[in-house]
């Protein structure tokens, strides 16, 4: 019968086991897929920022779109103090989109479906981002935590439930990213599957199902790299311009 | 209708043994922490080269690139209003200079005529002169030939009347006396032949 849905999240050794300490940093096929992400990356932008072309070619547009919507998304969200933080943004956004784009082809590995790959980049936002804000703020950082307007009685309990909200930030991230990844993909091993177990006379329903999910996770894929880009702006922003 | 049924049956039932399948090997993957470390490691590994090459070498590049862009095209733009205002003032000057041109002309023009007229008028004054000379010579010869006229009118009328006179009688006569009636008779008839 089919495969199971899940073998394909499963993350395996390439080449020899390397350990450090007893710990294990060995070679994986989600290392291999995040050396792709990146390499790809490097190779598409070095190609379109390498011509200087009045009149751009099209990789050179391609670069040069993506550097002016990027740039748009940070100065919409976070205003001119965001500036700074371009670079970062910009590789955050590329790498994720390209992580969930490579996990699209067949019998590829999906980098952005593991929970510890999402979390760790979550909490690395998440630590930046407080960082920059106690730096910016000093511990006038906290009245983030404090909404203006609210009455005394309140307060107590509305501080409680923002310190949540706020501590909850790299879990959402993180789950966000993970949880639209991983079902994604799930659903669409399933409906393969199907079009496998009912055959030639009733596997074509499961399959052009399997052909609209696979244009819906195409979309999902852009959509959860610009929300994963857009929601770290915005973090940024309640770090950079306090005004709660 | 029965078909319908059986195909639903297949479809739920195998759905049910996916879902048991991959509960019993264990769930998800995710969860496993066996490659988490690993996972980070290589994280950490590509996307620090991702970003230091990306805001090393090539963002700024694109960066740079834009700028280019933008600043030939506004220079392009200056450029091309600059040489607009300065056709438009080669325009002007033409026209300018048609229009003095054509004044220039039409000054060329009456000032020939001017002469033209000029010489004209002269040519025909000294030609009236001339002509008024002219007339006043005729005038002074037909007068004096007029003033002349009776002396030889007188010499022919006594030679004419000596011819004829002999003629008649066959006989000379002298001249004086002939003269002499003639110049009588002249004085006599001065009145009628050349009074007004």
């Amino acid at each position: 019968m089919a495969a199971n849905p899940m073998t394909q999240f499963e993350v395996y050794r390439i080449g020899p086991e390397i350990k450090i300490n007893q710990i294990d940093i060995s070679f994986t096929n989600a290392s291999l897929f995040m050396i792709i992400s990146a390499l790809s990356i490097l190779l598409i932008f070095n190609l379109g920022s390498s011509k200087k072309n009045i009149v751009p070619s099209k990789i050179q547009l391609l670069a040069e779109l993506s550097y002016s919507f990027i740039s748009k998304m940070i100065s919409d969200t976070a205003g001119n103090k965001g500036k700074p933080y371009f670079n970062l943004i910009f590789s955050l956004f590329m790498f994720v989109l390209f992580c969930n784009m490579f996990g699209m082809l067949p019998y590829s590995f999906t980098v952005t479906s593991h929970i510890i790959v999402t979390f760790f980049l979550a909490a690395l936002i998440f630590i930046g981002v407080t960082v920059i804000g106690f730096i910016k703020h000093g511990f006038g950082y906290l009245k983030l935590f404090v909404p203006s307007g609210v009455p005394l009685v309140l307060l107590p309990l509305i501080v409680v439930i923002e310190i949540i909200s706020y501590l909850s930030r790299p879990i959402s991230l993180s789950v966000r990213l993970f949880a639209n990844m991983m079902a994604g993909h799930t659903m669409m091993k399933v409906f393969g599957s199907f079009v496998i177990s009912l055959g030639i006379v009733g596997g074509w329903l499961p399959l052009s199902f399997s052909v609209a999910l696979t244009g819906l996770e195409i979309l999902v894929a852009f959509l959860q790299a610009y929300v994963f880009a857009i929601l770290t702006c915005i973090y940024l922003n309640d770090a950079l311009n306090l005004h709660h | 209708m029965l078909k319908k049924i059986i195909f639903f049956n297949l479809l739920f039932s195998t759905f049910i043994i996916q879902i048991s399948k991959s509960a019993e090997s264990g769930g998800m993957p995710q969860l496993n922490p066996e490659f988490w470390i690993s996972q980070i490691f290589w994280l950490i590994i590509s996307f620090g080269i991702l970003f230091v090459v990306l805001s090393k070498f090539i963002l700024p590049k694109i960066r740079n690139n834009i700028e280019l862009r933008k600043s030939e095209i506004l220079d392009n733009i200056e450029t091309a209003e600059k040489q607009k205002t300065e056709a438009e003032n080669t325009l002007k000057n033409y026209d300018e200079l048609i229009r003095k041109s054509k004044n220039e002309a039409k000054n060329y023009f009456n000032d020939a005529r001017k002469k033209i007229i000029e010489d004209i008028e002269k040519k025909k004054q000294t030609l009236d002169k001339e002509i008024n000379i002219e007339i006043k010579k005729a005038e002074a010869e037909v007068a004096e030939l007029v003033n002349k006229a009776p002396e030889k009118i007188q010499k022919i009328a006594i030679e004419t009347s000596s011819d004829l006179i002999r003629q008649l009688i066959g006989e000379e006569v002298n001249n004086s006396s002939i003269s002499a009636i003639v110049d009588d008779l002249y004085k006599k008839n001065k009145g009628k032949y050349y009074g007004n």
